[in-house]
């Protein structure tokens, strides 16, 4: 993939990411000081298919954004170049997002 | 600052020796009024240390060539005056430019700030002979005006030594490549604008540049390499749907 297409995907998903980590942020804090239970919010969420998209859409822009970053990281910092770290990177790209699957499946899907 | 013959005292100058292995070696210079760091220099070499390896040509601040580091930034010697770089204690260390090989004491190896310059397509490409008629430009024109923004570069490299990019990256191609790339880009003239503009966005290139602005505070010709490669990232996101160049 080009740089410049690295860099739009890059840049686009830190613009998506940007207000979905505040309400994500915003709801941690909303739900320990409103001291809800774990089924309590189980119970809110699954079956949600609007939690189901703004989960499913942060996972999908985390596991496209970081890879690109922590290549460039890697990239000014250490001898490491060429394919080999674009393999590892997309790889990693994809363990996040199998990983934020399973997490977002496990708190939308019925039990 | 020692009491020099004429009354005007000496400065002390820590000039580097060597090459990547070496020592500082200090000084004495008479300081004079309105006396260039290039003047302190080649006092040194003139007086004191015949062997002393520096590389000047025009000492008015146009062939780009004369560039040190000068108290821990990089400058252009020959228009930078003792007296706003001393401070007080009337003290000089001057070291070779970073970010490039060094040579010998004080000269470095340009060799790779003008190989990026080629690797960016820093180089005009014509559409006429020299029998055809000049092309007209509107110097009035967006394209133009951004084009003359940038066109004033020395080539001295003191932004390719200020940039923490560059020392990072060997594959970046520096601030002023990229600015010369973002100048033919711009230039109606060029005969192939589009293939200046993939090669200043390929791998080490425009989107390397994390816009600190190091070339900005130190180009000291007073240029915005910066907002040329801006303006380059720009353009490879236009080109991503073929409208990067007009």
């Amino acid at each position: 993939m080009t740089p410049a297409r690295l860099y739009l995907l890059q840049r686009a998903t830190a613009l998506i990411l940007a207000p979905l980590v505040l309400v994500h942020l915003g709801l941690i804090l909303v739900a320990v000081e409103g001291g809800l239970t774990a089924a309590e919010i189980l119970g809110r969420t699954r079956g949600s298919v609007g939690w189901g998209a703004f989960y499913g859409l942060f996972v999908v822009a985390a596991a496209i954004h970081a890879p690109i970053g922590l290549r460039n990281v890697i990239h000014e910092h250490t001898a490491w170049r060429g394919r080999s770290l674009g393999v590892a990177m997309a790889m990693l790209g994809l363990l996040l997002a199998g990983l934020g699957a399973r997490a977002v499946i496990a708190v939308v899907a019925a039990p | 600052m020692t009491a020099s013959p004429d009354g005007q005292g000496c400065l002390s100058v820590e000039v580097w020796r060597g090459r990547d292995e070496g020592r500082f070696q200090t000084f004495a210079v008479p300081h004079r009024a309105n006396q260039t760091v290039l003047d302190v220099v080649t006092w040194i070499q003139r007086h004191a240390e015949p062997a002393l390896a520096y590389r000047f040509a025009c000492r008015v601040g146009v062939c780009g060539s004369c560039a040190m580091t000068v108290n821990g930034r990089p400058r252009w010697t020959c228009r930078t005056h003792v007296s706003k770089v001393a401070g007080a204690n009337g003290r000089l260390r001057i070291e070779p430019l970073r970010n490039l090989p060094r040579i010998k004491d004080l000269a470095v190896d340009l060799t790779p700030f003008f190989e990026k310059w080629q690797r960016a397509q820093g180089r005009f490409t014509p559409t006429r002979s020299r029998a055809e008629p000049l092309a007209p430009v509107s110097p009035e024109s967006p394209a133009r005006k951004a084009a003359d923004a940038g066109i004033e570069c020395i080539n001295c490299a003191v932004c390719y030594a200020a940039c923490d990019v560059v020392g990072w990256d060997p594959d970046y191609l520096g601030p002023a490549a990229l600015n010369r790339a973002w100048t033919l880009v711009n230039d109606e003239r060029d005969g192939d604008r589009r293939g200046v503009l993939r090669a200043a966005s390929a791998g080490g290139g425009c989107h390397s540049c994390h816009t600190h602005g190091s070339c900005v505070e130190h180009c000291p010709v007073g240029l915005n390499p910066t907002a040329g490669i801006a303006g380059l990232k720009r353009r490879s996101l236009l080109d991503l749907v073929g409208r990067g160049v007009p």
